[in-house]
């Protein structure tokens, strides 16, 4: 077998995984009990002093046994992950849609005029550092309806970095092109769709991927908040049973739906690059 | 589930009336398991059925007026006549003359017909919330044509605001909640309703385990302690209990407000010293080895109030007939929960991800009453946690006096008018009634609490008793 450089640092990465899972594993092994229990020691779930982790071999049997059965429904209160997935993906992305369907043209508004830069510009300064949770009191006061409080949540909290980066690449398209278009008679519409948009769409996806990814993130306190449904429902249901076996399996499911998220987003304006 | 005043009206040895020396085999063992006599307890001659659903249970009262209207209510013409011709053909002959059957779809379609079937109720997952959980894998709500979802709440703010907004038809609360809502304390002022009172007792104090040595009071100074709302019977029992012990709740402890579930985690890192709280976290604490039971609450105030079964006043007036059936259900579910036989099969109903989700010993020791309390020892308290439904205006009338005396309201307050509209005595009375349970024929008393009397005449006076007050 010839040796290969390039399999390094896939080697020492999967040593550094399997020593770290290994000590983890080993070191969160309860004792084994040798006498029978007494019925004060029953009534406190065993002999042991404290509480552990979980190690991760019953992470992993948990994972397997959820992923087996995505899909199941037993009432309102206890649904599979992949059900709860879908509902978090419902929200954030009616959410996300939105907000890019009114920042994106608001954006490009703001980024053509000046004008209109100087005038908008300290409504978005004040409102974007708000942290969305605490739009949440407000919204369910006066939407009176839980879903779409927490989809307006979304909203607003992914429509900053969308409107900031569509009027930032729409106002540095360069001059020329514009003049060039001004020569060849295009009207101002015209101009708008086959010039500054496919020149600033690689910031205007900046933008959408820096949205999706908070949006991700504030789904699961949104949802740990208001309940019901959804990946952030379900992490505090099993919170609630202090059951961390669940919480370390759902925190892994939240970091890879995020991450197929910003990948499907890069995949995108990879794309849209390559038109330029 | 027999029900003494529901004999079978075609029995000729059962008495309608039960008086003294009554000869009913209900009548006969209660009085036989009185002097000992262990043979005559045996249901010799049981009843044409027992009376297992509601249903059942509404046909015999049927048919019970009707065969009393019969004999004109007099029960020993009856009892004679039904002797010599024996109950199974009075039954089928009055049932030739009379139809049995349309009268009692009649007097049930009486009832009205349920203007809406399809309910959300919302719970917070505590123990406190059995009988609202229990009605439905007992099918109590379906018994009254109610398809209803139960659905988990993270906390009492959102619960609140989720029957505000009429997401919920009607919510589990906690008792102060529907009083503090419609006096616009802490939200905007609502007509809320509040027809009957789910659980009494069944909280504790509980402490951290560093704090073994520190189990007087007067050693907490500086304590963090966290209730779960503002509006709560925990947050006014907490104010009572260190004030009783000379400690100012707002200036010689901290109280913050932490939703239930996560007392446990914050008791473990340290954020906080103590609290009072809803079961079964207070257990869970013992369980995961974080904290131990200093007090449970019924040694505060025996039989207090805790948690409340609440709806929005338009919800009453929109829907009266769903409204009542649902009260139904809610009571029955209560006095099934009451019952010490049912707890063990309670625990493991309830204990599932769908309902409360927590282990299952957890639950089983806080409503059997049989548990371990952290500090070494197995305490055995049946009524650690009960249910009662009966919403006494008394009740309300102390807890206004008490978010008076820590400032949550201030002003006149017209005590027993505010009492009356929120708490719904009367139609907690009625239910209970109907489904043959005895409601008190009061609905004000006097408490004793800690030791002090409590006078519901006179709340301004009780107020200013108090040393340590915000007023
Ligand atoms: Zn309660």
């Amino acid at each position: 077998m010839r040796y290969r450089p390039a399999l390094r640092p896939l080697i020492i990465s999967l040593v550094f995984l399997f020593v770290a899972l290994g000590s983890w594993e080993w070191s969160s092994q309860p004792p084994k009990a040798t006498e029978a229990l007494s019925e004060y020691e029953l009534l406190m779930g065993g002999a042991e002093q404290e509480a552990r982790v979980p190690p991760p071999s019953a992470v992993i049997i948990h994972a397997f046994n959820e992923l087996s059965d995505p899909f199941y429904d037993a009432g309102p209160n206890d649904k599979g992950i992949g059900i709860q997935l879908a509902y978090s993906l419902y929200r954030v992305l009616t959410g996300f849609l939105l907000a890019a369907l009114i920042a994106i043209p608001c954006g490009f508004v703001i980024g053509m005029f000046p004008v209109m830069h100087k005038a908008m510009n300290p409504y978005v300064q004040i409102l974007k550092p708000i942290s969305p949770l605490a739009w949440m009191p407000l919204a369910l006061f006066i939407i009176k309806d839980s879903e779409a409080s927490a989809i307006f949540v979304i909203f607003i909290c992914s429509i900053w970095p969308m409107l900031i980066n569509t009027a930032f690449g729409v106002a540095n398209v360069r001059k020329d092109w514009i003049n060039v278009a001004r020569t060849h008679e295009l009207s101002d519409m015209r101009t708008a769709f086959t010039v500054i948009l496919p020149a600033a769409a690689p910031t205007i996806l900046t933008g959408m991927r820096i949205s999706i990814g908070i949006a991700w993130l504030v789904i699961v306190a949104a949802e740990m908040l208001v309940g019901g449904t959804g990946i952030g429902y379900y992490v505090w249901n099993e919170w609630n049973n202090l059951d961390l076996t669940s919480v370390i399996f759902a925190i892994m499911m939240i970091g890879i739906v995020g991450m197929m998220l910003d990948l499907i987003l890069s995949s995108v304006s990879r794309w849209v690059a390559y038109e330029e | 589930m027999t029900y003494k005043s529901l004999g079978d009206p075609f029995n000729p040895d059962q008495s309608l009336l039960h008086e003294k020396g009554c000869s009913c085999t209900q009548c006969i063992s209660e009085n036989s398991k009185a002097c000992g006599a262990q043979t005559l307890a045996t249901e010799s001659k049981p009843d044409r059925e027992r009376l297992d659903t509601t249903e059942d249970m509404m046909d015999r009262v049927i048919e019970s007026t009707i065969v009393r209207g019969v004999f004109a209510h007099n029960d020993f013409s009856r009892r004679s006549f039904l002797g010599l011709v024996g109950g199974g053909l009075t039954a089928s002959i009055l049932g030739s003359l009379i139809p049995f059957d349309e009268i009692k779809a009649a007097v049930k379609d009486s009832m009205g017909k349920l203007e809406k079937t399809k309910l959300n109720v919302g719970f917070v997952p505590i123990t406190c919330a059995t009988p609202i959980i229990m009605a439905h894998p007992l099918g109590f709500y379906s018994k009254y044509g109610l398809d209803v979802d139960v659905i988990k709440t993270a906390g009492w703010a959102v619960a609140r605001d989720k029957s505000l907004a009429g997401e919920y038809d009607a919510s589990h609360m906690l008792t102060p909640m529907p009083l503090a809502m419609s006096l616009g304390a802490g939200s905007a002022p609502t007509p809320y309703v509040m027809p009957t009172v789910e659980n009494i007792n069944g909280q504790a104090i509980v402490l951290h385990v560093d704090h073994k040595d520190k189990r007087d009071p007067k050693q907490w100074k500086g304590f963090k302690f966290g209730v779960p709302f503002e509006y709560s019977m925990h947050n006014f029992l907490l104010r009572y209990y260190v004030a009783e012990h000379g400690l100012d709740p707002d200036k010689d402890i901290q109280i913050r407000v932490v939703p239930p579930p996560e007392m446990v985690a914050n008791l473990r890192a340290g954020n906080l010293d103590g609290y009072l709280s809803p079961d079964p976290f207070n257990q869970r604490a013992v369980w995961e080895k974080i904290g131990f039971i200093h007090i449970l609450t019924k040694e505060i105030w025996e039989g207090h109030p805790c948690c409340a079964f609440a709806c929005s006043k338009e919800f009453t007036n929109r829907y009266p007939n769903t409204y009542s059936a649902l009260l139904k259900a809610i009571v029955d579910a209560t006095h099934y929960s009451a019952k010490a036989e049912n707890r063990i099969e309670i625990s493991a109903a309830i204990a599932p991800k769908n309902y409360l989700n927590q282990p299952e010993p957890v639950i089983r020791q806080v409503l059997t009453g049989r548990y371990a309390d952290g500090l070494g020892g197995i305490q055995d308290v049946p009524d650690r946690i009960d249910f009662d439904p009966f919403p006494w205006h008394s009740m309300a009338v102390w807890i206004l006096t008490q978010m008076k005396r820590w400032g949550y309201i201030k002003g006149d307050l017209e005590y027993n008018k505010i009492a009356e509209a929120v708490y719904l005595a009367s139609d907690a009375g009625a239910k209970m009634k109907e489904l043959g349970y005895t409601p008190p024929t009061e609905t004000y008393k006097n408490y004793t609490i800690m030791g002090k009397e409590f006078d519901y005449t006179k709340p301004e006076q009780y107020i200013n008793s108090f040393a340590i007050r915000r007023m």
